[in-house]
């Protein structure tokens, strides 16, 4: 059993991580082909990156889409997350359900919707329909953080604060809110992350007239390789791992990913 | 929360916000999916609004339901795959220690957030002739030349895999926190090998959330775009990949909404099944 262990762990983390480490060697390779074993070291890729009119330009419309879409992800997640954990709503069910469909079905789906939605009010092609669509395709993140938040929250907390004469509104903007905040910050960071990431939803609303890292990856791979391209996947990695590595050291990465929490005490 | 506030209208005033937003930009480009699944298509692009059944007419056609059945048996495929291999890595996650513990889960977090574009990059490389996996074989002299495993069915497979897998250990991870120490140990009290407790005790308990676990990483591979168009063939494209390839380049939208439906459809009929799983084994 403990053979067995040890080997299937290995070979998981050997198969998540292969890949990944080829791409690193590749970013480094001073030829501009793809060479194994590699022939020299450079840095060149990594500067080429911010020396490029085209992938710096990639860099910062991905930049600007994913921290706005995770904003706005965000604020439509918390109001929903927060009335329909604290107050007895008949369709809380259905709408809970709303919330979660765009990220349960497949990414295609949505995609092809925010393209017709676009094409039939005229305005195709924007950069800010990129935004609207990932805040949604996303909120998905940030309403399962915030919800988990207000389950796990101490109700003795808001009563005590009306109890004692705050109006429901003080309540929730001085002592609810300010709990809620850390979840905030998880979900804003994981749909940050994922926006970053996403293809096919902001390929297909953007006609090709917008482009995000991820589209400028696989334009450019359609004329063949460069190590560009391994240099910025690089930063990718190093981007999620940091994100993820964060979490789980300031924020708790265990019980957002549904841990029970008597598992927490159990191993220390 | 103990108990459940009573709405009053300001709790509307709040709710209005993101349920209207969902259902401007969900429920409404839905509608109007719908809508253009019935219109008229142009040649060169476009369409005009009718009421043809044309489009799902053309759901029955021959070339469209071999896409479906390869999408569907290569994604049930993936899903088996990274279920038989989850599970138990899933449950040996849960009774590791807190270091290695946390460290695994934040590799499956990188590796899930990672874009499909670098996983199929990635692949790409590993399983190419320039700098992949026969590179190293031939370095290290157990090869002559050097090979190209992709395009390929079996590339396809690995890169759903490779996406499917981290999906899989997160759907799997809260219900294996909660399995009870308390039965596996008692199982080995009373003599039963660390193997036998697992096939015996761990499994059968698990088996609900084994089911769900596999269909939901089923559905999550169907919706894989990049994946099969990078590492695979035209024969080895699924269902989003043709979707989008007639919405974008094919411009047939019409033709695009129907199948995005029927793929809505499928897609919701199984996270249904996994729903209706849950509710009994909870009830």
């Amino acid at each position: 059993m403990n053979v067995v262990r040890r080997l299937l762990t290995a070979m998981v983390v050997v198969f998540l991580v292969a890949p990944l480490v080829v791409v690193a060697v590749v970013s480094i390779n001073r030829n501009r082909y793809m060479d194994f074993p590699p022939e020299g070291f450079s840095l060149h890729w990594y500067a080429q990156l911010w020396n490029d009119v085209g992938w710096r330009d990639a860099i910062t419309t991905s930049l600007l889409v994913a921290a706005t879409s995770a904003a706005l992800a965000v604020a439509i997640a918390t109001p929903m997350a927060y009335v329909l954990c604290a107050y007895h709503i008949r369709l809380a069910p259905l709408l809970y359900s709303l919330g979660i469909l765009p990220f349960m079905l497949p990414p295609v789906i949505s995609a092809l919707g925010a393209l017709v939605f676009w094409n039939s009010v005229g305005h195709s092609g924007r950069v800010e329909n990129i935004i609207v669509s990932h805040a949604i395709f996303f909120s998905t993140l940030p309403l399962i953080t915030v919800s988990l938040a207000m389950e796990a929250m101490d109700p003795s907390l808001p009563e005590a604060a009306q109890t004692l004469g705050a109006s429901p509104r003080t309540t929730f903007r001085t002592i609810t809110l300010p709990l809620l905040v850390p979840s905030m910050i998880s979900g804003y960071a994981a749909a940050f992350v994922l926006s970053l990431n996403e293809y096919i939803i902001a390929f297909m609303v953007s006609r090709f007239s917008v482009v995000t890292l991820p589209i400028k990856i696989v334009n450019d791979l359609r004329y063949g390789f460069t190590p560009t391209i391994a240099a910025v996947a690089v930063v990718f990695i190093a981007i999620a791992t940091t994100t993820f590595a964060l979490f789980a050291r300031f924020g708790n990465l265990l019980r957002f990913l549904g841990a029970d929490p008597a598992i927490l005490e159990r191993q220390r | 929360m103990s108990e459940l506030r009573r709405p009053s209208r300001g709790t509307w005033a709040v709710l209005a916000f993101p349920v209207g937003m969902l259902a401007v930009f969900f429920l409404v480009p839905f509608g109007i999916m719908l809508a253009t699944s019935f219109y008229h298509r142009i040649e060169g692009g476009f369409y005009t609004p009718a009421f043809e059944l044309d489009s799902w007419r053309r759901l029955l056609h021959g070339v469209f339901i071999e896409r479906t059945l390869f999408s569907i048996g290569i994604c049930l495929l993936a899903g088996a795959v990274c279920i038989t291999l989850a599970f138990p890595f899933t449950y040996f996650l849960t009774r590791m220690r807190r270091r290695p513990h946390v460290t695994l889960l934040v590799l499956i977090m990188s590796a899930l957030a990672l874009s499909e574009v670098i996983v199929g990059f990635a692949w790409s490389v590993l399983l190419g002739r320039a700098a992949g996996i026969s590179n190293i074989l031939v370095w290290l002299g157990l090869m002559d030349e050097p090979a190209a495993y992709q395009p390929s069915f079996l590339a396809v497979l690995i890169g759903l895999c490779y996406i499917a897998f981290p999906y899989c250990v997160l759907t799997l991870y809260p219900q294996l926190t909660r399995l009870d120490p308390e039965l596996t140990e008692a199982a080995q009290t009373m003599g039963a090998s660390p193997w036998k407790t697992f096939w015996t005790v761990v499994v059968p308990i698990g088996r609900p959330i084994i089911v769900a676990g596999f269909l939901l990483a089923f559905v999550f591979t169907l919706g894989s775009y990049l994946i099969p168009a990078f590492l695979g063939r035209p024969e080895h494209w699924t269902l989003s990949v043709f979707i989008s390839d007639q919405a974008t380049f094919n411009a047939n939208v019409p033709f695009a909404a129907a199948m995005a439906l029927f793929l809505t459809v499928l897609s919701l009929g199984v996270v249904g099944l996994v729903t209706w799983i849950e509710g009994r084994t909870r009830g």
